[in-house]
């Protein structure tokens, strides 16, 4: 039961707002935080904690994208193919994935490490061509980079070339003693 | 390249700047709050940010003092202030570094915009994958709440204001302040009919301000320095202040720069940006982000302000200017935009939900070299049937990258379509021996 698990986190959210039902969403990414994917089972407990029906819930869910219905694997490449990104080679990144990982998008490696998704534009079109795996951001990639960061990821779990606080373009130094 | 003052970026040029309270404050940080709240009455901080001139940064550019003038007079209940903060427009990335980089500058804006209106409650609706943008609200919320300037008794002025961060979960259409309030009210996002307008009836039916955050983030300094001085900078009357345009696409120096509005597209791709990335002459510009109509190579002294775009047959939109270069093909160009506007279509209505998968399947046969002249008179009949019958702009900006690129590079189609019958004739030839 998540409530046993993150009680005080829950009353938390709970408190923040006039009407229950808008915690819906920040209570399903404790859900999904938990098990890396909401289940059914969750649903049904969030549905009970916001006196809504699972229905209810299930609409809402199912409109936005990045609540995961089924498992995925340990780390989730969301590649970003939106113009921008594409101008400047997202599809190479695909290309580059699908040669190291085996996987094409929508696919996870056999080992579960990886799964592979495409994604529509995630506001770093500055900084393309870019990727999202689990909560961090990773831009400006190229194919060097991208071996680092998944041995980075098979060995320690995360990886240092993990992008922000964003700022781009860095001020040069003279542009900084410009405004100081 | 040209000098001029930055306003909004001001703070994070600085060496070591990190965007913590105690460094904001250093930089003048929460002294428009502490002249302000009690001390300026909250209809005259609404008139002097109307005097200003300052317009919504998201993408309408509705006036913001006007917007914050259409609340209730008399109303008694709760009201709310949202900080649209669900930066997702294709070519947009502005709104991720002022929050990440300045987040007080953010909050100092919210909680005067909170007086102004008299909300007592603002939650910033942040898109779902900054998660680390929303951490960063997050720890500087805390700051600012154990230092007096945001929640209970602000200053010991009697004034509250609390604000939280609500993280969306993956659609664009949150953007679109409608459907924004329909996701913070825990529901899927389909963008209301108005009116009623949410200055009346917004979050929880209460009359409710939705705000960028570039928006806000300008209204401390209005506050500290005046609205005639804000007013003068840019393109008076209409299009005052700076815009942090993003520039993105085939150019040296992609990135965010902040220019008084005003400039040239050419000015900011050529001086700011660097100029094309390689050898290769510039093709075309979408000057305002995935929504806003191309512009051509004849454009580039068109002035970035709203006026002028919107002459030229375009909008400055959210100031997210992409250059691509000679030997991008337009069509291609097309179908990855409308593909974008086809997954995010809400589904709402039909001409938007049944229009965009239509549209991206009729680009697919002509990029794949299986189209008919006939498909070019689909393509804008669909258009006409999108534009103007949808309950929220979605509509007007998915036909605008078909629309427009028909428009100027319809050459373009026209020979994907001729290859495709050459290739038909080909074709068809083994078929009549037998």
């Amino acid at each position: 039961m998540l409530k046993d698990k993150y009680g005080k986190e829950i009353e938390d959210i709970l408190s923040r707002y006039p009407v229950k039902r808008s915690a819906l969403i920040p209570l399903l990414y404790v859900a999904q935080r938990d098990q890396g994917y909401v289940t059914e089972s969750a649903m049904q407990e969030i549905a009970a904690l916001l006196r809504l029906t699972p229905p209810q819930v299930y609409e809402t869910i199912t409109f936005y994208t990045m609540f995961n219905l089924k498992p995925v694997g340990r780390f989730h490449l969301q590649v970003c193919k939106s113009l921008m990104c594409a101008l400047v080679g997202s599809d190479t990144v695909l290309e580059w994935i699908n040669a190291k990982l085996g996987i094409a998008p929508g696919e996870t490696t056999a080992d579960g490490l990886f799964s592979l998704s495409v994604v529509e534009c995630l506001a770093a079109c500055g900084t393309g061509p870019m990727m999202m795996i689990n909560d961090d951001y990773y831009e400006q990639l190229t194919e060097d980079k991208l071996d680092r960061i998944l041995s980075d990821l098979r060995s320690t779990g995360t990886s240092s070339l993990k992008t922000g606080p964003f700022m781009w373009p860095e001020p040069t130094p003279a542009e900084r003693a410009r405004e100081a | 390249m040209p000098q001029h003052e930055l306003i909004l970026l001001k703070n994070m040029m600085q060496p070591g700047y990190t965007g913590s309270l105690v460094d904001y404050e250093k930089t003048g940080g929460y002294q428009a709050l502490r002249k302000t709240l009690g001390k300026i009455a909250p209809a005259d901080v609404t008139a002097m940010v109307r005097k200003s001139g300052l317009r919504g940064r998201g993408g309408a550019g509705f006036p913001t003092g006007v917007k914050w003038g259409f609340l209730p007079k008399d109303y008694q209940g709760p009201r709310y202030l949202c900080c649209n903060a669900d930066e997702s427009e294709p070519g947009t990335f502005k709104d991720r570094q002022l929050m990440e980089r300045d987040p007080h500058q953010v909050l100092e804006g919210i909680v005067l915009s909170c007086y102004a209106i008299g909300a007592e409650t603002a939650f910033i609706y942040i898109r779902g994958e900054m998660v680390l943008g929303a951490k960063i609200l997050e720890h500087a919320i805390a700051e600012a709440r154990a230092a007096g300037y945001i929640g209970k008794n602000i200053l010991g002025t009697g004034i509250h204001a609390d604000v939280w961060v609500h993280r969306g979960a993956g659609a664009y259409i949150c953007g679109e302040e409608t459907a924004l309030l329909e996701s913070l009210e825990g529901k899927r996002g389909l963008p209301r009919i108005k009116p009623p307008f949410p200055a009346t009836h917004g979050l929880y039916n209460k009359p409710t301000v939705v705000n960028n955050v570039e928006t806000l983030a300008n209204v401390p300094h209005i506050m500290n320095r005046g609205p005639e001085w804000f007013a003068a900078i840019g393109s008076p009357p209409k299009s005052t202040g700076t815009r942090v345009f993003c520039v993105s696409g085939h150019v040296k120096r992609p990135g965010n720069y902040e220019v008084p509005m005003g400039i040239t597209i050419r000015e900011l791709v050529y001086e700011h940006a660097g100029g094309m990335r390689s050898d290769k002459p510039l093709k075309a510009i979408i000057p305002g982000g995935a929504s806003a109509p191309f512009f051509t190579p004849a454009h580039l002294d068109v002035k970035l302000d709203f006026e002028h775009v919107a002459l030229a047959g375009s909008m400055l939109g959210s100031g997210g200017v992409t250059v691509m270069e000679e030997g991008t093909s337009m069509v291609w160009a097309a179908l990855r935009l409308m593909e974008f506007f086809y997954h995010e279509s809400c589904g709402k209505c039909s001409p938007c939900r049944e229009g965009s998968s239509w549209l991206v399947q009729t680009l697919r046969r002509i990029l794949a070299k299986r189209g008919h002249m006939e498909d070019l008179e689909t393509l804008l009949d669909l258009c006409k049937n999108i534009a103007g019958r949808t309950v929220c702009a979605f509509g007007d900006a998915e036909v605008a990258p078909i629309q427009s690129t028909l428009k100027y590079w319809r050459q373009e189609y026209v020979d994907l379509i001729h290859e495709a019958e050459a290739v038909n004739l080909i074709k068809l030839e083994p078929a009549g021996r037998h």
